[in-house]
């Protein structure tokens, strides 16, 4: 018998007792009108220590330079604004960058999917102006443009809007561990410095 | 890795070693206490917690219940996405898995995200003897692994390690696998995970194979989850070019959606933060985008076993988040090596015995002992597992599976008794009248070998009445009561 | 709501063999409330003992012991949080095991009206000030099958604080386990006594002259471990502060 056979045969017997299966209401809490999520956002990003702005669309591009002033940027291929001097990864060219390439570089730049108010996380999904993975992970300083109007309030607000059948990466501060003296200790493989700016 | 838990003795002989272990007690209360109170933070901010815990519990139990359907789904999912899936019935089928596809790409290493199935079946030491080095990339397994040393706690494996002992690791071992820790290095923790950060890059710049676990896997998707903190998790599952999970078949959740309780639960009860730094969700093969060959092992191990106990089930829930052992006085006391296996603590307790079976090992048979019952974890469990309730099961199946023995152990001879005298309150009072002074009778209830010396070799026993209560009621109140 | 209500006192195996007095105080105290308490000859132990050591069988004569002895009451009062919780969260288990239908139907009919001492007062009697008299400062420990298996809260702190010329102070760590555990602390002694040892430095960091809690077998555990260090601490049982009056003092 093939190991899937007897796996799933050890299974059903196992649950040859007929066990009841159990539902229960998953729940949403009514979203309180008197918190502004953009503000909430920003607070709860930076309690991550993620540097955090707001500025609007006019004062961006000049909000974006200062951000990655001195540093050899990557941007994805398809971003919508303007890095100068930056280096285009394009993932589905031939001469991709590959991960050495990227470790040479400081920082990148890009979008997000959404951004989460509650938990103070962004949730990237490769999709336009956010690049492949590996872009956001291995340079050390992720600049990530978000726009106000991308911000939901909660978690369940995220699941709803998200794409299923895309790759997801869920962002919430700098890379960071507990794992000495259970202490957080910001900055460990991923990008240490996470810059978020708001647009509104 | 050469340390191992085979051959450990049973809960009580390790715990006092354990005990006596005066920088283990001093790590691990600090330890605790800090993520004990993080956790309570966090988790009151949200109102609806109670109701959460519930539906992650109904959620895994939708998924438990239905098993077979739900693998059989995610198979055809991953399938679909461009992912091999395997099957693996126990340890050494899995490991075999894992080798012979690294072996088919000619590696002689691979970069591990931190996985608690890989550890339980013994994987880098089986890749070890086919001559495969298996590094690990999360700090705390690094610290261990650096350290020839045992995991002692699921989420943070050298809880029992302080800062100190860590740059001596470091200073000492790095070397020996690649690059060096930096000269100057000092016990800031800061430090100490830059040290980590350098020592690993040029690993995972040359990965060419990746090995993970996943926290969920999604029937109805195919989508693989791993929750972490420090970016090595993303850095093994996007880099490589080749990506091998091994994911236990419990980890199965039936639909995308059931993503948002799990998420909403786990962070909170396991590191005390609103969200951990990094999720990543993948299905299968993403073209242009990570690894390009993508296999996914669906293990069993022992956990089929455990579904078949219609009380012990429920441990299949757990989602590997750490509380019940951070809450745990017997855990905070002891650490984890004295549970004699990577799961240890409250959770380890019960699922041991129920992947492994009782009545054969003493060892396993210690474990649903090593608990006072104080019920500090089920309060916990962001799934609800009533531990206490499954350790009182187990502690029966312990007693059941020795029934036959032809000398009963003291222990049973003197529970026999007691149940005896306890069945008729008539022999109770005799029994309390022959001992005259009445409390020494309950030193024979107890009856445990050598109950008494245990007692007393650090507690005074209370001077035992010269008149139990029934005697004084019989004697004084007694007036048309029902007897 | 009390009248003609049969009420009988569970005084557990081990207040009457090692605590009468708390036995004693229960009887006391409810007779000065005005509540008339039986005492059923017929019982003996809930169980528990056996049931938390793995010996199932051994526990189904003990239950049927408790099902004769407590039947046909309206409600059971005892001073033992954990002997509470036995009889209303294993009794079922232990009659499921005997194969039993009447005896799961009896201890399900039973179960429920099991009170432990703190919510017969607050939530039967509704009372928190019982007039009791004890000029002492005392520290409280809630244990672990109160405090999580029964969850009777704060009803014990409400009973102490109205208590007159009682000081009450908090014990740090309160809500953790004291090590007793049953047969833990004999099968486990090391880890119990280690337990046990913390929670009785932090008894003595709040210089309580007495402690108190609803649990005879954690005081003795917990006592024996301040006793052995000449602490300068006595242990009593809740009911033995509430069945305190000014003219007994």
């Amino acid at each position: 018998m093939s190991a899937r056979e007897e796996i799933l045969g050890r299974v059903r017997a196992a649950l040859a007792d007929g066990p009841e299966v159990p539902t229960a209401a998953v729940p949403r809490r009514t979203p309180d009108g008197s918190v502004d999520v953009v503000t909430l956002f920003c607070e709860r990003v930076a309690d991550y220590r993620a540097s955090v702005e707001r500025c609007s669309a006019a004062e961006l591009p000049e909000r974006l330079r200062a951000a990655v002033a001195g540093e050899r940027v990557v941007v994805p291929t398809d971003l919508d604004l303007d890095v100068p001097g930056s280096v285009v990864d394009d993932a589905l060219s031939t001469d991709v960058l590959s991960a050495a390439e990227l470790d040479a570089l400081d920082a990148v730049v890009t979008r997000a999917r959404l951004g989460i108010a509650e938990t103070g996380t962004i949730v990237l999904d490769h999709g336009p102006g956010q690049g492949r993975r590996a872009i956001t992970l291995v340079p050390d300083h992720h600049v990530c443009v978000v726009d106000a109007s991308q911000v939901v309030a909660d978690v369940p607000d995220a699941f709803d809007a998200l794409d299923a059948s895309r790759p997801l990466t869920w962002i919430s501060g700098p890379s960071a561990t507990s794992d000495i003296e259970l202490d957080r200790v910001e900055g460990v493989h991923g990008p240490r410095h996470l810059h978020v700016i708001v647009v509104t | 890795m050469s340390a191992t838990f085979v051959g450990m003795p049973a809960f009580p002989t390790a715990a006092r070693a354990a005990l006596a272990d005066t920088q283990l007690r001093h790590n691990l209360t600090h330890a605790t206490h800090t993520i004990r109170d993080k956790r309570a933070r966090v988790v009151a901010e949200l109102p609806e917690w109670e109701e959460l815990r519930t539906a992650g519990a109904a959620t895994k139990d939708r998924a438990l219940l239905t098993l077979d359907e739900q693998l059989v789904r995610l198979e055809e999912s991953l399938t679909s996405r461009g992912a091999v899936v395997h099957w693996a019935r126990d340890a050494d089928e899995a490991c075999r898995i894992v080798a012979d596809v690294a072996q088919a790409h000619g590696v002689d290493e691979v970069v591990k995200v931190k996985s608690m199935a890989t550890q339980e079946i013994g994987l880098n030491e089986a890749l070890a003897a086919e001559g495969i080095a298996a590094w690990e990339t999360d700090l705390a397994e690094l610290i261990v692994q650096l350290g020839d040393d045992l995991p002692s706690h699921i989420l943070v494996p050298a809880i029992h390690r302080n800062r100190a002992e860590i740059r001596e690791i470091f200073r000492r071992r790095m070397a020996a696998s690649g690059r060096p820790a930096p000269d100057d290095l000092t016990d800031d923790p800061g430090e100490l995970a830059n040290a980590a950060r350098l020592h690993l890059r040029e690993k995972f710049l040359r990965a060419r194979v990746g090995v993970s676990g996943a926290n969920f896997a999604v029937a109805e998707t195919g989508t693989l989850v791993v929750v972490e903190s420090e970016g090595n998790g993303r850095m093994c599952l996007t880099l490589p070019e080749v990506l091998i999970s091994v994911v236990g078949i419990e980890k199965v959740v039936p639909t995308w959606r059931d993503l948002d309780v799990l998420l909403r639960l786990l962070p909170r009860s396991s590191t005390g933060e609103r969200m951990n730094p990094y999720t990543s969700m993948w299905h299968g093969v993403t073209p242009g985008d990570g690894p390009q060959e993508v296999h996914v092992v669906l293990l069993d191990n022992g956990r089929s076993h455990a579904l078949a106990d219609q009380v012990g089930r429920q441990a299949l829930r757990c989602i590997r988040c750490s509380a019940c052992l951070n809450v745990c006085p017997v855990y905070e006391r002891v650490g984890g090596h004295a549970y004699g296996s990577v799961y240890p603590g409250p959770i380890g307790a019960i699922l041991n015995p129920l992947l492994k079976g009782v009545g054969s090992d003493p060892q396993v048979d210690s474990l649903p002992y090593a608990s006072s019952l104080c019920g500090a974890c089920y309060e916990v469990c962001p799934v609800k597992i009533d531990i206490p309730s499954v350790l009182v099961d187990l502690r029966a199946q312990v007693v059941d599976a020795h029934r036959d023995r032809r000398v009963p152990k003291p222990e049973a001879v003197s529970m026999r008794a007691a149940a005896w005298t306890l069945s008729d309150s008539r022999r109770l009072a005799r029994a309390e009248r022959i001992s005259g002074r009445a409390g020494r009778w309950l030193t024979r209830l107890a009856g445990l070998p050598g109950p008494g010396r245990r007692w007393t070799s650090a507690r005074d026993l209370p001077a035992p009445p010269r008149e139990s209560f029934r005697a004084w009621w019989l004697r004084t109140r007694r007036r048309g009561s029902r007897s | 709501m009390m009248d003609g209500m049969r009420v009988a006192l569970m005084v557990t195996c081990v207040n009457d063999v090692l605590f009468p007095r708390t036995g004693r105080a229960v009887v006391d105290l409810l007779t000065r409330l005005g509540v008339e308490v039986d005492f059923p000859e017929a019982q003996t132990c809930c169980g528990q003992p056996m049931v938390n050591t793995g010996y199932l069988d051994e526990a189904v004569p003990v239950v049927r012991t408790f099902v004769s002895a407590f039947e046909g009451y309206d409600a059971v009062v005892t001073p033992s949080g954990s002997c509470a919780g036995s009889a209303r969260h294993q009794h079922r288990m232990v009659a499921e095991r005997s194969g039993d239908a009447g005896l799961v139907a009896a201890v399900s009919e039973i179960g429920p009206r099991v009170y432990e001492l703190s919510e017969f007062l607050v939530d039967v009697l509704g009372l928190t000030d019982v007039g009791a008299y004890f000029p002492h400062r005392v520290t409280y420990h809630p244990t672990c099958h109160s405090l999580r298996l029964l969850g009777v809260g704060d009803r014990p702190r409400r009973l102490l604080e109205a208590v007159r010329g009682l000081t009450l102070v908090d014990l740090p760590e309160a809500e953790e386990c004291c090590g007793f555990g049953g047969t833990f602390a004999m099968k486990n002694a090391d880890v119990s006594v280690a337990m046990g040892a913390d929670k009785a430095r932090h008894v003595r960091e709040t210089d309580a002259e007495v402690l108190v809690a609803g649990d005879n077998s954690c005081l003795m555990h917990i006592g024996g471990m301040l006793s052995r260090q000449r602490a300068g601490v006595r242990v009593m049982h809740l009911a033995e502060v509430l069945a305190s009056t000014e003219a007994a003092a």
